[in-house]
């Protein structure tokens, strides 16, 4: 317990993006064929700095076959909430969850990012047992404890009883059980965001353990039985309020952004894949009256390619689709980021006015036929995916890696691990960072970036920029 | 108390009028707490002959609690689970959880005994009503004393001061206040007793 809050807690996103910049960026790294433990890279990011651009400290985990995705922080500017009163913890351990062994690692990141070590480990057994959910997906850190959504019910598949979310006691670590009180019509899980003040969460949907864990299913995606659907939730009753479905077609609804600033009632979403045309698709969702709207903002149309050059998977259909595995706004609720992670392109929209993005910026890496090289000259294999942006907005890191088995799937010539970064102009506008270029160790895939001292998809704020 | 909540409210509808109507419903949350806690003493004091008793009780429970408060420092969650609409709960149930009406209990007490030399030998109707009288002008005065603090710094943060106070100026005060809680509880005893000979 401290006597002052966190320096690095914001009581609205404005402060936080007038925050000293980020100096290292936390990197979860991932043995796609199990064949050594995940690990943790830190790299340096600070420029001048002789060791920028590299790998400055890795912490190795003891088990095999974790698969990272997903992490967070124990705590960040949720903390500031007026309703608790009491902000004196600190952005200290990250924690990350092994989606596939439902194994979640507690890494203490003080007194200093490059001596990052192992603080506690949760076994699997735990969660089962005082959640009834497995996968463990998404962190946020929220007022009250440490809240984790998870892909996977119950049972060895994962399909005994729907996912969910659990909360963690942020200090010890300890889980503390379900969150859901009424989770209405929700049976999938995936991403899930909230407003603090104006006292709702969002959720997205993906798929259950057995649609994605050995690979996607060809045959339930054009079925149209991946998740479709966004819930809407009572955040403090725990309850769900609404469930809107985007259409059965619009298959795999991931990442869900609500603006930054708490007084804009919107956000967005990102769907993976179109299955009537293959497009990608972004999603306005907002609130209004009290219930919530969702409506189709932009698409972005497949690329048409040979069929010799495209994967087994994608031959039949003679084109590469976008697909929108990842999106990020930026903290000023300016700009959203949408990763195309089939065609190899980072697009930037401004989405000032949240109900018409407007295309401000875009750049290409690797992709499944374009494989665009890096400025660098360095090999990009895989396409952009999980994408974070600096508190400030200027710079936009990502890797290139979804999910192992995924990988294989759409690029079976390999993905490794790489993480690049994008330098923004202060009116949009997206440009490669030729010297930003981190190669992570030979078998190591590269999964979701978190900056030090917050980003853009970690901290949520309490009082509205003033 | 909840200061930081009516700067919320008026930022959130920009308005000061929703700061005000915060600090309404804080105040309305505040003072039934402090009510509740006194009003079984108010009670309590027609037993005028246990008058001793009950506040060597009150004055050992305050110290109790203050002591709990200073072994568990961890804050109630439950807390951050009341809907911000809900700005009165709130203000009642952290009222309750810090024993922030609790401290009011010797100094009411104290005052009681004053009454107690007038009102001891007339019905017990009327000691009673004296005293609920008094625990409601002792509430009164600490939400406006509260309030009035609370308020202004509400006002000087929304208007003049900015966010950046609100993270610059939060200090842990949780033993400091558990530790008046003591002090408080402490001086109260010490006054029965050394009264008592």
């Amino acid at each position: 317990m401290t006597m002052r809050p966190d320096p690095t807690f914001h009581a609205s996103p404005k402060l936080a993006m007038e925050a000293p910049a980020e100096n290292f960026a936390y990197t979860l790294l991932l043995s796609p064929d199990f064949s050594k433990p995940d690990a943790l890279a830190v790299i340096d990011v600070k420029p001048g700095s002789p060791t920028y651009s590299q790998i400055v400290h890795t912490v190795t985990m003891p088990n095999k076959g974790d698969e990272f995705h997903h992490f967070g922080w124990n705590a960040c500017s949720s903390a500031l909430s007026p309703l608790t009163g009491h902000a004196f913890i600190e952005r200290r351990y990250l924690i990350i969850p092994g989606l596939r062994s439902s194994r979640i690692y507690i890494i203490d990141t003080k007194p200093d990012p490059t001596q990052a070590k192992i603080h506690k480990i949760i076994e699997p057994e735990e969660v089962f047992r005082k959640t009834g959910y497995s996968r463990p997906h998404t962190i946020h850190c929220g007022p009250d404890g440490v809240y984790v959504s998870t892909l996977g019910g119950g049972g060895k598949d994962g399909t005994n009883g729907p996912p969910g979310v659990f909360i963690m006691d942020c200090e010890t670590f300890e889980v503390l059980g379900r969150w859901e009180i009424d989770r209405g019509p929700q049976t999938l899980h995936y991403d899930f965001w909230w407003n603090l003040p104006r006292d709702y969460m969002v959720s997205s949907e993906w798929a259950l353990p057995p649609q994605f864990e050995n690979g996607i299913v060809p045959e339930d995606l054009l079925a149209n039985k991946y998740g479709h659907r966004l819930h809407f939730w009572d955040l403090r009753a725990r309850r769900n309020v609404q469930t809107i479905d985007l259409g059965a077609n619009h298959q795999m609804a991931l990442e869900v952004r609500p603006a930054h600033d708490p007084v804009r009632e919107y956000g967005f979403a990102g769907v993976v894949v179109d299955t009537t045309n293959l497009e990608g698709s972004i999603w306005t969702w907002w609130r209004e009256g009290g219930k919530f709207h969702a409506e189709k903002t932009a698409t972005i149309p497949p690329e048409p390619a040979d069929k010799e050059k495209l994967p087994p998977l994608l031959q039949g259909f003679g084109a590469v689709p976008p697909l929108v595995t990842d999106i990020d706004l930026s903290m000023d609720d300016r700009f959203l980021y949408v990763s195309c992670w089939g065609t190899g392109e980072m697009r930037q929209y401004d989405v000032s006015d949240p109900r018409k993005p407007k295309l401000a910026g875009s750049v290409h890496t690797g992709g499944i036929v374009r494989r665009a090289p890096h400025p660098s000259g360095k090999t990009y294999a895989g396409g952009p995916q999980m994408v974070e942006i600096s508190r400030d907005g200027r710079r936009v890191y990502w890797t290139n890696s979804l999910y192992s088995t995924w990988d294989d799937q759409f690029y079976p010539d390999g993905v490794p691990g790489v993480e690049v970064m994008a330098n923004v102009g202060r009116n949009g506008g997206l440009e490669l960072d030729k010297d930003y270029f981190v190669s992570f160790p030979d078998g190591y895939r590269a999964h979701q970036i978190r900056l030090e001292g917050g980003d853009c998809s970690t901290d949520s704020f309490c009082y509205p920029s003033v | 108390m909840g200061w930081p909540l009516a700067v919320s409210a008026g930022l959130m509808d920009k308005s000061p009028r929703a700061l005000f109507g915060a600090l309404w419903a804080l105040s309305a949350g505040h003072l039934l707490a402090t009510l509740l806690v006194l009003l079984p003493f108010a009670f309590l004091l027609v037993l005028a002959a246990w008058q001793r008793p009950i506040q060597l009780v009150a004055s050992l429970v305050v110290i109790g609690f203050g002591v709990y408060q200073l072994i568990a420092r961890r804050h109630p969650r439950a807390l951050a689970r009341i809907p911000p609409t809900q700005l009165a709960l709130w203000s009642f149930a952290v009222a309750i959880a810090h024993g922030a009406a609790l401290m009011l209990v010797p100094i009411y007490l104290g005052l009681c005994q004053a009454f107690e030399l007038d009102a001891g030998h007339e019905a017990a109707g009327a000691l009673m009503q004296a005293s609920l009288g008094m625990a409601v002008l002792v509430s009164l005065v600490h939400v406006t004393a509260m309030v009035g603090a609370g308020g202004c710094l509400a006002w000087l943060v929304y208007r003049y001061l900015g966010l950046k106070f609100v993270s610059r100026s939060w200090f842990n005060l949780d033993a400091v206040w558990a530790s008046s809680l003591v002090l408080v509880g402490a001086v109260a005893l010490a006054f029965n007793l050394a009264s008592w000979r």
